[in-house]
């Protein structure tokens, strides 16, 4: 760790609303100064930046590593190496891992392996129930203790609605956040497409919007009860916006995020029955797409995640409904957002909003801004770089990725974890 | 190897967006789905199929395909459409050989994809597919060696087109090669058919004058309408004039899934009588894809009666699949060596 100066770059910081061009200090893993040289610091290191962006650390609040329980499809560090190529300081894996996050001890093994990688910082979410089953309190408390920064029961399992109210309270009696995905398994009824023309004439098992809107909306009342904080997680559908907006502006503690793809990508898109684009929740239709868009750019939802979900070849070959759902995402997370400033449906000061300062407020870092004081968590942005994405090229041990052969514009040069350079020239300095 | 040039490369999975059922030339190459196929390939699979149907009623065998070997490869069970594939090859002159996957390699965990390379290890030069997963027979036309054709014989909810087509050959026979004239009523449980998925295509294919489809709101899929229908929810409006009934089958299952109360009452409101038919043209025809189910979808006396055409599909079913067998056998992509060479190298790359 060297005393490095950022030389002319144009610094973008959405929570302290600065957008200009100067010079930046960091020492001792933090932001010393901005703009002017504090007295006692001299330069080891001089990263010249100009015509780029300096933007705090991304951070992605849903993403699978497959560690522990599927190594053989990916690990911590491959992932993390990974998402520190495409400017992700700061990760957050939901518990449905195997073992399932339910205990310190496996907060302690997944936080020791991330050390060990020494790239991103990695978080996690402890599991809302034991072994996500629904059925008993997770200890709460003690996964607090131990990092977790929220409480979640993924998609999987059913939950009842007593159980569900009493762990709001539980959660609330802690201040813990609940991140939600809803979702009616039973009237999704193993489905894995829209509801609508493209799964009739495909003959796929539809999943209807109620799937998801039907527990947002009884959700949204035992959160009136209960004063719990609660953060919707990859929504898809216009009416599930409309719920939780009306449930933001009643003043209940809601957030929400959407994932990247939900924002590029709709049912018509799975015509051709490419299970590339297999994903869950299923891609709705462009009238959603929109409203999702719209809602990002409102603030109803707050982040964009990657919803990162690695798979081994073998999970997309074969036929549609057999394949397994996900995208590998850390490495489109940042392009795919920026596309949306390039299309003019986000100002550039909210899609980086979207990925550093809205998320640390959701999960309760401080991080995610450029700050006096705060830790270098930050990265390098050329905006001008124009390139296209290349499955083969991943970095991630999932090339499972329908964005092959898109566009960019805009690409990481450098990224910076507690004023470490872990990707970029000048690598492990 | 001018052909070569015009199509994409196929992505990480092998898939593109090619339209795989044709070749470079247009014609048949696999069966997979009547969508995207034009008027003039429904009416050739119609017009080779009206040569054959000679063949299954005097000469019994022609030697068309001999030296081809077709796998009948069945993850589902069936006898009926499973023998009537085998009837068609047998007639073409091909050698058959049956495979009931479903109890055979994928209980023991082996891949779709190694089942595929095992038997095409085998010198086969076709695959008849059928499988509960909808898209399956995309799947393999996606992955197979290039000179294998693919037929698809039911994948899923999806498609069941050799079915589709044998039925639009029965309209043709009885009603005539003008659709336009026509009014055809589909009725039951379109949600989970293959065959009225497909049929609906054909029908609007060949601009049939309007396409019904009949049933209660459990069995009829949202915004169907989109797929070139209208919808009924009452028989006797909806069989009001029609041309066609085709009724479909109901499997016995779905009365548990909470989707029909119970049988009787299916019965009494979308079951086939005669006296539901009256509303119907008088010199209406009656079809069923079978199995019938005798009390429920249909009364014995409709099934039986001068309307019925239910026999009649089935012997057509042979001749309608012996053309599909010989068109998509005779195109010409993947069998020209350098072609076949070249394009077996690309999908190597690809995977």
């Amino acid at each position: 760790m060297c005393n490095t100066l950022i030389k002319g770059a144009r610094l973008i910081d959405p929570k302290h609303q600065r957008d200009e061009i100067t010079d930046v200090y960091i020492s001792n893993g933090k932001i010393a100064a901005i703009g002017q040289q504090p007295e006692d610091f001299s330069a080891e290191k001089v990263i010249n930046a100009e015509n780029q962006w300096l933007i705090p650390g991304i951070i992605d609040m849903c993403a699978r590593l497959r560690e522990p329980g599927q190594e053989q499809v990916a690990n911590i560090e491959s992932e993390t190496r990974a998402a520190t190529s495409s400017g992700i300081t700061t990760l957050c894996i939901p518990p449905d891992t195997d073992p399932v996050i339910d205990e310190p001890a496996v907060v302690e093994l997944i936080h020791r392996k991330a050390r060990k990688a020494k790239q991103s910082y990695v978080y996690t979410l402890g599991a809302l129930t034991a072994k996500l089953k629904g059925e008993h309190l997770s200890e709460m408390a003690a996964l607090k203790e131990a990092g977790c920064l929220g409480v979640s029961n993924c998609r999987t399992g059913e939950i009842n609605n007593l159980v569900l109210r009493r762990a709001f309270e539980y959660a609330s009696t802690h201040n813990i956040t609940v991140f939600l995905e809803a979702h009616d398994a039973k009237l999704a009824s193993e489905g894995c497409a829209h509801e609508g023309a493209i799964a009739n004439r495909l003959g796929l098992n539809p999943i209807p919007y109620a799937a998801e809107t039907g527990p947002i909306a009884q959700t949204l009342e035992l959160i009136r009860e209960t004063d719990v904080r609660v953060h919707f997680g990859r929504l898809s559908c216009s009416r599930s916006i409309e719920l939780i907006a009306q449930a933001q502006a009643s003043g209940l503690k809601v957030s929400a995020d959407v994932a990247a793809h939900q924002l590029h990508l709709t049912d018509m898109d799975i015509s051709s029955f490419n299970s590339l684009y297999h994903v869950m929740p299923p891609l709705r239709s462009q009238r959603d797409m929109q409203a999702l868009r719209k809602a990002v750019a409102d603030g109803v939802i707050s982040s964009i995640v990657s919803d990162h979900q690695p798979h081994e070849p073998d999970a997309k070959l074969a036929p549609f409904p057999a394949t397994e759902p996900g995208i590998s995402s850390l490495e489109t997370l940042l392009p795919l957002t920026l596309k949306l400033v390039e299309n003019n449906e986000l100002t550039l000061s909210q899609a980086i909003a979207s990925l550093s300062c809205n998320p640390a407020e959701i999960l309760g870092l401080d991080t995610g801004h450029l700050g006096i004081g705060s830790e270098a968590n930050v990265c390098l942005v050329d905006p001008e770089h124009e390139w296209t994405f290349n499955s083969r090229e991943m970095l991630s041990q999932g090339k499972n990725t329908p964005f092959s052969g898109w566009h960019f514009v805009g690409k990481v040069m450098m990224t910076m974890v507690g004023g470490i350079v872990v990707f970029g020239k000048n690598e492990g300095q | 190897m001018v052909n070569k040039a015009t199509r994409p490369t196929p992505d990480i999975l092998g898939q593109d967006l090619w339209n795989i059922q044709l070749d470079e030339q247009g014609q048949l190459k696999h069966f997979l789905t009547i969508e995207g196929l034009g008027t003039n390939i429904l009416n050739q699979i119609l017009d080779t199929a009206e040569s054959f149907a000679g063949v299954n009623e005097s000469v019994k065998k022609v030697p068309l395909l001999r030296g081809k070997t077709i796998v009948n490869l069945f993850f589902e069970a069936s006898t009926r459409t499973r023998t009537t594939f085998e009837l068609a090859a047998k007639r073409l002159s091909a050698d058959v050989l049956n495979m009931n996957i479903s109890v055979s390699a994928t209980s023991k965990g082996e891949s779709l994809l190694d089942t595929l390379r095992n038997l095409e290890a085998m010198q086969a030069d076709m695959f008849i597919v059928r499988h509960a997963d909808s898209g399956t027979a995309h799947f393999i036309a996606n992955h197979v060696a290039p000179h294998i054709r693919v037929l698809n014989a039911g994948d899923g909810r999806h498609a069941h087109p050799t079915q589709a087509m044998l039925d639009m050959f029965t309209i043709r026979r009885k009603k005539g090669a003008d659709f336009g004239a026509l009014r055809v009523a589909i009725v039951g449980d379109i949600l989970h058919s293959r065959v009225a998925r497909s049929q609906i295509h054909a029908l609007n294919t060949l601009n049939t004058g309007e396409v019904r489809v009949v049933g209660p709101k459990t069995l009829i899929p949202k915004d169907i309408e989109a797929m070139g229908v209208t919808v009924f929810h009452d028989m006797s409006k909806g069989l009001q004039d029609v041309d066609v009934v085709i009724m479909l089958r109901l499997q016995k299952e779905r009365m548990q899934g909470a989707l029909l109360p119970s049988e009787q009452e299916y019965f009494q409101l979308y079951g086939l009588t005669e006296e539901r038919l009256k509303v119907a043209k008088p010199d209406a025809i009656v079809m069923h894809p079978g199995p019938i189910y005798r009390g429920v979808e249909i009364a014995s006396d409709v099934a039986d009666g001068e309307r019925s055409v239910i026999l009649n599909q089935v012997t057509y079913g042979i001749a309608v699949r012996m053309a599909v067998m010989s068109m998509t056998l005779s195109s010409s992509s993947g069998n020209s060596t350098a072609g076949s060479a070249s394009t077996q190298k690309q999908s190597q790359e690809a995977e």
